[in-house]
């Protein structure tokens, strides 16, 4: 197999109490590659970005992680965790400490950094995403899309191998969602491995190398962009491009 | 008699006043311990009730602490005490004060655990999904995460357990435990007089409640200041 591939999912399946949201998926995601998973509502690419880091137990299938099948009950997936980055959409900051320590506590407790080093990572971090001035302010002190720019970077201490964003702008106002999306662009230009689930289409059209297209649990369709968008497959895909754009 | 009179002869003859202050003393005792105890139990029931509710872990554990609640919430205190040491140490010499810690400690914790598992409860899930996506495992992301955000929001109900311990702890006497209460009702035994002993008794309470609302409200203030 591609020794480039950095999670593999096989026949991924999940339901809640009898309804199957997940109907076996299969999936590679490459080192450095940006792929942002789009689908209706309800169509599970929530809950399928969210197995991948084992948040949610697939009831079915596998997940590989550097070749680890991280689905087996045997592994601690603590540690796999640590590898990869995760953006929610109510960004999770921790309220009850302040900027600097919610960058620095898992650094320091996982990755035994010391504190010195560990601010030292958190601050110039800061100063990429331009928020070193706020290090010492609380999470509810912050706008909507200051939160999520910090969620982004919190993740980025951990230095992961891949970071999953599971709709990083859907609560944010209007006007923040620019500044998010270009932290996340930079990111991608710096070759981070990104899986991205999102309704901003520009986004997926602008920085995806990759575009996945799930409804009702399955995998309906997945190109690179331009045919993606220019030249849909699937009716479904069309009834539903045509909706959204 | 004057109100001179019996304030000497209530307080001041044969240093009567003592029996308060032992009293006070045993009283202070009692309640410092077995809040201790009932927040240790309080939290070790909040947490595993808590896992079991959200993860399913824990099963046997939280049958366990489900029966611990319904009795303890079940039955007066004083019953409770009566039982801890007529029937479990009824044929052990033992200190009552350890008794009385053991029974309030054990009566408070069950409703601790309750106020801190809807503190816990009460956390966003968000929040424990963020502490495992950075890594950290069950333990640790209540211990940094969870927890201190649960406590936070429990410490005014906290505080309230904690006065009505302390004042439940008022019927250690019936386990001939000299008490605050007790040391009262010894002095009106001497004196005759019931106005004088269980007023000083009642104030002593009252003072005594009112001091810990003022602290717990200053904890309050100085944790709730890293919110804005």
């Amino acid at each position: 197999m591609n020794d480039n591939v950095l999670i593999r999912a096989e026949g991924v399946c999940k339901s809640f109490s009898e309804k199957a949201v997940l109907k076996g998926i299969d999936l590679e995601i490459c080192k450095g590659e940006v792929v942002v998973i789009i689908g209706p509502s309800g169509s599970g690419k929530s809950t399928f970005l969210r197995c991948m880091n084992l948040l949610e137990v697939p009831t079915g299938g596998h997940i590989y992680f550097n070749d680890v099948d991280i689905t087996d009950k045997k592994i601690n997936i603590d540690v796999h965790r640590q590898k990869m980055g995760m953006v929610f959409q109510h960004f999770n900051l921790f309220p009850h400490m302040d900027i600097l320590r919610n960058m620095t506590i898992g650094p320091e407790k996982l990755l035994k950094k010391s504190p010195e080093e560990a601010k030292a990572k958190a601050m110039e971090l800061l100063e990429r995403v331009g928020l070193a001035d706020r290090a010492h302010a609380y999470p509810n002190q912050l706008s909507g899309g200051q939160k999520q720019r910090i969620a982004i970077v919190r993740a980025l201490c951990m230095e992961p191998e891949v970071m999953l964003f599971d709709e990083p702008t859907s609560a944010l106002d209007p006007e923040m969602v620019g500044e998010v999306l270009q932290v996340m662009k930079d990111l991608a230009k710096e070759d981070m491995t990104m899986v991205v689930v999102t309704h901003e289409m520009g986004f997926a059209k602008e920085v995806a190398d990759r575009v996945v297209f799930l409804e009702d649990g399955i995998l309906m369709e997945q190109n690179n962009p331009e045919e993606f968008f220019g030249n849909p497959k699937s009716d479904r895909l069309k009834s539903f491009l045509g909706k959204v754009l | 008699m004057s109100f001179q009179d019996r304030f000497y002869l209530n307080f001041i003859k044969d240093d009567r006043w003592l029996y308060l202050l032992d009293g006070l003393k045993v009283t202070l005792l009692i309640t410092l311990f077995a809040t201790l105890l009932g927040i240790v139990i309080g939290f070790l029931v909040a947490i595993i009730r808590s896992t079991y509710d959200r993860t399913g872990k824990f099963k046997i554990a939280n049958a366990v602490c489900q029966l611990y609640l319904t009795v303890i919430r079940g039955t007066p205190v004083m019953v409770q005490l009566l039982i801890i040491y007529y029937v479990i140490f009824g044929s052990v010499d033992i200190n009552k004060v350890i008794v009385a810690v053991l029974a309030f400690g054990i009566n408070s914790g069950a409703y601790v655990a309750e106020i801190c598992r809807a503190g816990i409860m009460s956390i966003d899930i968000g929040q424990l999904e963020a502490g495992r996506s950075i890594g950290f495992s069950y333990a640790q992301t209540m211990w940094y995460i969870i927890l201190p955000q649960a406590f936070k929001n429990v410490l005014p109900s906290l505080g309230n357990e904690f006065i009505v311990l302390l004042k439940e702890t008022s019927v250690a006497g019936y386990i001939a435990l000299q008490d605050l209460t007790k040391g009262g009702d010894i002095i009106r035994s001497r004196t005759y007089d019931a106005f004088f002993p269980l007023l000083a008794v009642a104030v002593i309470y009252l003072v005594m409640v009112l001091g810990f609302t003022k602290l717990i409200s200053i904890l309050e203030r100085r944790l709730r200041q890293s919110e804005r």
